[in-house]
C-alpha cells in the first residue's frame, strides 16, 4: 500500500497553500488528493475580483488567482481527478482514480475539503422540482466557466458575501435580479454593500422574508414569499439559492472524527479528535476569504514543522 | 404508420413497460406510447420503492393476488436482469397502547394472506433489533419479507427485454385521440397515428381522460400526492427494517426507509390533490416529515436533509385496482394502481395476459426462449461502475461519465436530463448540483450528439 508522510484532501486555497509551504519547510512526502480535473478550488469560477487582496496587495479575478495557486503547487505531488471515497476501519483512506480503487496510508491526514452552499432540500424549500434553480456555484460554473445563461430574471435568496457574488454574477451574465430575499433583519454583508439597503444594484431587498415555495409549470414562473404575515409571489425565470455554506463533510460525516455543528471540531492547533488527522480551511465551518484560509494553511504548516 | 400492431399499450411507467414486456415475451405484436419525454415520467417517477409481501392488502383481493405474483415474478427474474435487492424486513412500531392493541389484528390478516412469517416484537427485541429507534416505540411486528428495490432499473429492465422480444417504445406521443375502425383501434399520437388490434389503458394518472377517449370511464383519478424527504447517506446504517406505522383505513402512513441508493427516506404523505402533472412539495410538511424522522430515530437530528420530492398516486373512487377487459371494445383497462404498483406490476402483467387470452385470442404455447437484458447496477450495497475506475462526474454519487454515456446509448437511451438522472443517479446526492450540474448536463448533451 502506498504510503505519504502527509496526506491533504482537498485542492482548494488551503490544501495548495499548505502542501507548498511544507514543502518550503522541508517535508518533502507530501500528496494533495484533488477529486475535480483542475485543482484550485472554488476560486476557479468566481469570474470577478476582489481576490488576493491579503496575500499580494493587489487583487485578481478568481480564474486567475487559482492559476497563481497552483504555479508554485507544481513543485508538489498533485493527484487531480482522485476521489477519496471513505476510510477503512483502520483509517487509511479508499481513493479512486481513472485506475480504479487503492488504498493509501498517512502519517498525518490533512481534511481541507472546503465548503459549499446549502442545497435547496437542505432548506425543505417546497414548491415544483424545476430546472433553473441553483447554488451560487452552480450558477457561477455555468456563467463562468461554460459561458451560459441559464436565465435572465432570477431572484436571490440569502444576504451574505455569496449572495452579492451571485449579484454579481448576474450583472456580469446581463440578468436582471428581480429580489435578493433575506430572513434576515439587515443584510448580513458589511461594508461597500450598505446595512439596511432597500436597493443593491437596482434590485429591491426583501427583509425578514422567507421563501416559502417554487412555482412553475416546465420552468420557473414565479417565487412564494412570506413577510410580515402576508404571503405574496415574486415573477422571476430562476432561483438562486445562496450562503448557508456548510463544511463539505461526506468523509467524516459517518463518524471519523467528532463534529461541531456540521464542521470537524478542532483545537486552536487545527487538531481533530483524531490522533494524526488535522483540518484547515473552509471545512472549519466559517467562510473565510480564500486569503484567510491560505493563512490559516501557513499557520498549521508552522505547526506540523514546530 | 402503416405498420398495424396486436397490442397498443398506452403509458409507460411500471404498469405499462410491466405489461409491454410480458405480451412481447408471449409473442405478440407490441407497442407502447409515452407522452412524456422519457418512460416513468408519471406517477412512477416518484414512490417509496418498496418490495410488498401484500401483508396488509384487502384479503382475496385482485391487488394482493397481483402483489403476491408480482413479488415471487420480481425474484425469479431479478438475478438475470441484474436487479437489486435489499432485504431489510419490515416492523410496524406501535407508539402508544392503542396502536399496540392492533398490532394482533394486522398479524392475523397478514397470516390470512398467507404471509405467515410475521412475529411480535416485545420492547426488548424491538431494541435489540434496532437500537437506534427512539424508546418510547412500545412493540412492533415483524414483516421479514418486504424489502426494498430499485424503483426505476426495475421498469427500466422491463422496457429493455420487452424491446428485446420485439416490442416498440414510442415516447412524446400522447395519445389525443382514439378512433376504431375495421376490427382496430386507429390512435392520433403526436408522433403519428398508431393502429393496433387492443388498446390497453395503463395512463396512470391520466387513466381516466386516456379511458374518455374511447368510452365511458367507469372510474375518476382523484390523485393523492405523497411528499418525501431524503437524508444524507450517514443515516442509513440507523435502521435497519422499513419502520411502517399501524395503518388507518385510509393509508399506510408515514413509513421511514433506507432507499437502495445508500440513503434513508421518510414519507409519503397522503394529500388529495388535483395535481396530475407536477406534484409540489411544501415546506410545512416537509417540516414535519423531518421532525416526525427524528421523533423516531433521535440521531437523525446530525444528519442532513439531501432530497426532497412528491409523488403522485392514481387513486380512484375505490381502492383496489380496476383491472377489466371490454371484449366488444377490444379495450382492457388497467386503472387505479396507487402504492403497490412497483410490486405489484408484474403480477398485473400476468393477469392482464390471462384476460387476453380469454377474450381475445389464445397465446402461442411455445415460445422462444426469454432473452435476458440486465440493466446497469445502481444499488449502492452492490457492485458499482465506479469501482473498476474511469472518471468520476457526480461526486456525491460516485456516477461516472462511463455511466452516463452509456446511458444515451442503446435501444432506448435517456429521453431527458430526469431520465438520465433516473438511469445513473447523477445530481441526486447532497449537493444538488452544486458542484456537477453543470458538468452532468454537458456531459449528457456532448454524449448524446456523439451518438447522433
Amino acid at each position: 500500500m502506498e504510503h505519504h508522510d502527509v496526506v491533504i484532501i482537498g485542492g482548494g486555497p488551503a490544501g495548495l497553500t499548505l502542501a507548498c509551504e511544507l514543502r518550503e519547510r522541508g517535508r518533502k512526502d507530501v500528496v494533495v488528493l484533488e477529486r475535480e480535473a483542475q485543482a484550485g478550488g472554488i476560486p476557479r469560477h468566481c469570474g470577478h475580483g476582489g481576490f488576493g487582496l491579503y496575500n499580494s496587495w493587489r487583487t485578481h479575478k478568481g480564474p486567475t488567482f487559482a492559476k497563481l495557486l497552483r504555479e508554485p503547487a507544481r513543485e508538489i505531488d498533485l493527484r487531480t481527478a482522485t476521489t477519496v471515497l471513505n476510510f477503512t476501519m483502520s483509517g487509511n483512506l479508499r481513493l479512486h482514480s481513472a485506475k480504479g480503487i487503492q488504498e493509501m496510508s498517512a502519517g498525518t491526514l490533512v481534511l481541507a475539503t472546503g465548503t459549499r452552499e446549502a442545497s435547496r432540500a437542505a432548506r425543505l424549500i417546497g414548491g415544483n422540482k424545476l430546472p433553473g434553480v441553483m447554488n451560487t456555484g452552480e450558477l457561477q460554473q455555468r456563467v463562468y466557466l461554460n459561458h451560459e445563461k441559464p436565465f435572465s430574471r432570477p431572484v436571490i435568496i440569502g444576504s451574505e458575501w455569496v449572495s452579492f457574488s451571485s449579484l454579481l454574477t448576474c450583472r456580469h451574465a446581463g440578468m436582471r435580479v428581480q429580489a435578493m430575499i433575506t430572513e434576515e433583519a439587515s443584510l448580513d454583508a458589511p461594508g461597500i454593500f450598505g446595512l439596511g439597503a432597500r436597493l443593491v444594484f437596482g434590485a429591491p431587498v426583501l427583509r425578514k422574508a422567507k421563501l416559502r415555495a417554487i412555482l412553475g409549470h416546465k420552468k420557473v414562473e414565479a417565487v412564494e414569499v412570506e413577510q410580515g404575515g402576508t404571503t405574496k409571489q415574486i415573477a422571476c425565470d430562476g432561483v438562486i439559492i445562496s450562503g448557508k455554506f456548510r463544511s463539505e463533510s461526506a468523509l467524516y460525516a459517518d463518524g471519523f472524527i467528532e463534529r461541531e455543528g456540521w464542521a470537524p471540531k478542532v483545537t486552536e492547533q487545527f487538531k481533530t479528535s483524531r490522533p494524526n488527522v488535522l483540518a484547515v480551511g473552509n471545512v472549519l465551518g466559517h467562510l473565510e476569504r480564500a486569503g484567510t484560509c491560505m493563512l490559516q494553511a501557513r499557520e498549521l504548516a508552522k505547526v506540523m514543522t514546530a | 404508420m402503416s405498420e398495424r400492431f396486436d397490442i397498443a399499450v398506452i403509458g409507460c411507467g411500471v404498469v405499462g413497460l410491466a405489461i409491454l414486456r410480458r405480451l412481447a415475451m408471449s409473442g405478440l405484436k407490441a407497442v407502447a406510447l409515452e407522452k412524456g419525454a422519457d418512460i416513468l415520467s408519471g406517477a412512477s417517477k416518484g414512490n417509496s420503492a418498496l418490495l410488498h409481501t401484500g401483508f396488509d392488502a384487502p384479503p382475496k383481493s385482485l391487488e394482493l393476488k397481483c402483489m403476491q405474483a408480482g413479488y415471487a415474478e420480481y425474484l425469479d427474474i431479478r438475478q438475470n436482469l441484474n436487479l437489486p435487492l435489499l432485504e431489510t424486513s419490515a416492523i410496524i412500531a406501535a407508539w402508544n397502547e392503542e396502536e399496540k392493541a392492533k398490532l394482533e389484528g394486522i398479524e392475523k390478516k397478514a397470516r390470512a394472506n398467507g404471509v405467515n412469517d410475521v412475529k411480535q416484537l416485545s420492547p426488548t427485541e424491538l431494541r435489540i433489533r434496532e437500537p437506534q429507534l427512539s424508546r418510547n416505540a412500545l412493540g412492533g411486528l415483524l414483516v421479514p419479507g418486504e424489502h426494498v428495490i430499485d424503483p426505476w432499473s426495475a421498469p427500466l429492465a422491463y422496457a429493455h427485454q420487452a424491446i428485446a422480444h420485439g416490442a416498440k417504445i414510442i415516447r412524446k406521443a400522447e395519445v389525443t385521440a382514439a378512433r376504431f375502425e375495421k376490427d382496430a383501434w386507429h390512435l392520433t399520437t403526436a408522433q403519428g397515428e398508431v393502429t393496433a388490434r387492443i388498446v390497453i389503458n395503463a395512463a396512470g394518472l391520466y387513466g381516466d381522460k386516456v379511458e374518455a377517449l374511447a368510452r365511458t370511464p367507469s372510474f375518476e383519478v382523484k390523485p393523492r400526492k405523497g411528499q418525501f424527504v431524503v437524508f444524507d447517506k450517514p443515516a442509513a446504517k440507523l435502521l435497519r427494517a422499513i419502520l411502517l406505522p399501524v395503518p388507518t383505513a385510509r393509508t399506510k402512513g408515514v413509513v421511514l426507509f433506507r432507499t437502495i441508493f445508500g440513503n434513508l427516506a421518510i414519507g409519503p404523505t397522503a394529500e388529495e390533490t388535483d395535481e396530475r402533472e407536477n406534484a409540489t412539495t411544501d415546506t410545512a410538511t416537509l417540516e414535519k416529515l423531518k421532525a416526525r424522522a427524528i421523533e423516531m430515530l433521535p440521531a437523525l437530528k446530525d444528519v442532513d436533509v439531501t432530497a426532497l420530492y412528491a409523488g403522485l398516486r392514481p387513486a380512484t373512487q375505490q381502492s383496489e385496482y380496476i383491472i377489466e377487459a371490454d371484449e366488444k371494445q377490444n379495450w382492457i383497462t388497467a386503472a387505479g394502481i396507487r402504492s403497490t404498483g412497483l410490486t405489484g406490476s408484474l403480477g398485473i402483467a400476468q393477469h392482464v395476459s390471462a384476460l387476453y387470452a380469454k377474450h381475445f385470442g389464445k397465446l402461442p404455447k411455445k415460445l422462444p426462449p426469454p432473452k435476458w437484458t440486465p440493466v446497469p447496477n445502481l444499488a449502492e450495497h452492490a457492485i458499482r461502475p465506479y469501482m473498476k475506475g474511469g472518471e468520476i462526474i457526480c461526486h456525491c454519487e460516485w456516477v461516472t461519465r462511463g455511466e452516463i454515456e452509456a446511458a444515451t446509448k442503446g435501444p432506448l437511451p435517456a429521453g431527458d436530463l430526469a431520465g438520465l438522472k433516473r438511469r445513473t443517479r447523477a445530481t441526486m446526492g447532497r449537493c444538488q448540483g452544486f458542484y456537477c450540474a453543470q458538468h452532468v448536463s454537458a456531459a449528457f448533451e456532448k454524449a448524446k450528439h456523439g451518438a447522433s
